[in-house]
């Protein structure tokens, strides 16, 4: 049931793929949800839709759309061809980017949740002691949606882990490249290596359970601390 | 100052800026100290529309039932909301004209919330530093000692705000907004989230604040008897129009006083401790145009303070009763009569030197009296509070 080198090749590119794509959603989807979190706009509706569009659809769906986009005759792969980057699909970097808009709303709503909890009175106040709106950012919501903050990482770390019908259809099966966990699993169950799949399997499964028991706990600490401190 | 609101600013902003910075200068020089407040403001279900000229010193209570305005009227002031059209000119600067608008954050002022506004995430110290980190540096700033000493906060310093009481936590919010070193103090009714006790708690601080600190202060209140204590001057405020303004005094002893005060109405009078009887535990207070004694209340010879005579105090008679318990029992003239027919009730002016007291009495008393103005008459004082 031990792990073999293309299991390990595949755990290591899982958890770069996840890194990545984790760390560029926490800079594109903090300005969007604090937009979400704060506009009037008629545009926050649709949008909103948008964002969660990934949790509906089937990934079978957005990968065929973003295979066609990012292909040499769609308009974002015109554009990367044009830039002389070559095409996206089939590459680490064409997963990145497919992976970025399927984790989207994992990353967006938390932190859109705890903007909204905080209300306007925090950010009054800074501004009445003279914080600018930069400063207000850094010194009062962040640290006042941390757990927000930790939660987005969380879920959109483990759910870039998780995922399997967009890599198939975007990514493809190159190792090293595009041969994430879930995609060698797969193959383990093809080829009848019931005792490879297990191994994989099971460190999978015990990822998600640790990661879901991290965010409950965080979360159940905090709503403890914050009955506790309504004195 | 100037230079960060140079590279934020476009070129027309910048000259208006300078200009407002001369005229502050002009401004000190002259020592004009007012502050103008035009706005008009509508929203859904209110409208806000004022053309104020409020002294620039002392503390100004804006008051009025909920839902007058105060708090829309405090934070237009602040820069929390921009209404529609407005003027504002707070001791020569210019914090609003035209399509100039100061933000919030750049305006020096100091903001009390009506509830618990310190950062949850910091201690109570760390709240103080916030606004110490980024107080305006062109102010004397006060000393930080001073400010903990006054408000009486140094024990509690390092804990955080869900270990504070609501008194605590309201007199740390006072000691973060006089940190920030303010040319303008705005409290918007500090005391309304708190229970009786706990205001008892905090007055006397705002109290020795105002007589410390030479901050000007606009204090939103509903409660006559804060505003009694602590105003030196009044807006009185009837939904979104200022329909009373003046001095604390002459506001409270007009007959017209457009908002109803019921069981609360009286006036205030300043006064000056001119004898203390060690005998019989009392103490001789001078106003302008006659005395008080009250019970002693420890203060000492010489000091000025304000009593609060409250109208349902102050029973009216044509002559002067030797044989009563009452211990004040002034000679005046009588002046306006204002007649609540549906109350049977009455209220009326009494002149007593330079100073006006407010009685209630019922329309059968001012008939079996024959009230009329300029009667000579004898006020019978109750009781008398001294505020502070």
């Amino acid at each position: 049931m031990g792990l073999s080198g293309d299991d390990i090749t595949a755990i290591w590119l899982t958890l770069k793929l996840a890194s990545v794509v984790t760390l560029l959603l926490l800079l594109l989807a903090t300005p969007l949800a604090w937009w979400l979190a704060r506009s009037r706009s008629w545009w926050k509706g649709p949008i909103s839709a948008v964002v969660a569009l990934p949790l509906v659809l089937p990934p079978t769906v957005l990968g065929f759309y973003l295979l066609l986009a990012m292909g040499p005759e769609g308009p974002v792969g015109k554009l990367t061809l044009a830039l002389g980057l070559g095409t996206l699909p089939f590459t680490f970097w064409g997963l990145v980017v497919a992976s970025m808009l399927y984790s989207l709303p994992f990353v967006v709503q938390p932190l859109q949740n705890a903007m909204e909890a905080l209300g306007e009175r925090p950010l009054e106040v800074a501004a009445t002691l003279r914080a600018g709106p930069l400063d207000r950012f850094l010194t009062v919501v962040l640290p006042l949606t941390r757990s927000g903050f930790l939660t987005a990482t969380i879920l959109g770390f483990a759910h870039t882990v998780g995922e399997f019908g967009v890599v198939l259809m975007i990514g493809g099966n190159i190792p090293g490249a595009t041969r994430v966990i879930s995609v060698q699993l797969y193959d383990h169950v093809e080829a009848l290596e019931y005792g490879q799949a297990h191994g994989l399997a099971a460190a999978m499964l015990l990822f998600s359970f640790l990661v879901l028991m991290m965010v409950y706990g965080y979360h159940r600490r905090a709503a403890v601390a914050r009955l506790g401190g309504g004195a | 100052m100037v230079t960060t609101a140079g590279q934020q600013l476009p070129a027309w902003g910048v000259a208006l800026e300078q200009r407002v910075q001369s005229w502050a200068g002009a401004a000190s020089v002259n020592s004009s100290k007012s502050i103008k407040a035009c706005f008009q403001l509508r929203q859904a279900d209110f409208e806000l529309d004022v053309d104020l000229q409020l002294p620039g010193r002392g503390v100004t209570a804006i008051f009025g039932h909920s839902g007058s305005g105060k708090t829309t009227l405090l934070r237009c002031i602040a820069g929390l909301q921009k209404p529609r059209q407005g003027a504002l000119e707070v001791n020569g600067d210019t914090w609003q004209a035209g399509n100039y608008w100061l933000p919030a954050h750049r305006r020096p002022l100091g903001y009390v919330f009506q509830e618990a506004s310190l950062f949850p995430h910091l201690t109570a110290m760390g709240n103080l530093q916030y606004a110490r980190q980024r107080a305006d540096q062109s102010m004397p700033v006060v000393a930080f000692d001073h400010v903990v000493e006054l408000l009486g906060i140094g024990a509690l310093l390092d804990r955080p705000p869900d270990r504070l009481s609501g008194g605590e936590r309201q007199r740390v919010a006072i000691a973060r907004a006089l940190l920030i070193a303010p040319r303008l103090l705005l409290m918007d009714e500090p005391l309304a989230s708190l229970d009786m006790n706990r205001r008892r708690e905090i007055l006397p601080y705002l109290e020795q604040l105002k007589s410390e600190l030479d901050i000007p202060m606009l204090y939103v209140s509903h409660s006559p008897d804060e505003v009694a204590r602590l105003a030196d001057h009044l807006v009185a405020l009837d939904r979104g129009r200022a329909v009373a303004v003046g001095p604390l005094e002459e506001a409270l002893a007009r007959l017209d006083f457009p908002i109803r005060l019921g069981e609360e109405t009286g006036v205030v009078l300043s006064a000056r401790v001119v004898e203390r009887d060690p005998q019989w535990k009392l103490t001789r207070m001078e106003f302008a145009g006659g005395h008080l004694w009250t019970r002693d209340s420890g203060h000492r010879l010489g000091e000025a303070l304000r009593v609060r005579v409250l109208a349902r105090d102050i029973s009216l008679a044509t002559r002067h009763h030797q044989d009563s318990s009452i211990l004040n029992i002034l000679q005046g003239r009588v002046g306006e009569i204002a007649t609540d027919e549906a109350h049977g009730v009455a209220m009326v002016q009494i002149h007593i030197g330079e100073s006006v007291l407010v009685a209630r009495v019922t329309l059968r008393s001012v008939d079996h009296l024959q009230l009329a103005r300029g009667d000579n008459i004898w006020a019978q004082i109750k009781s008398v509070a001294v505020l502070s």
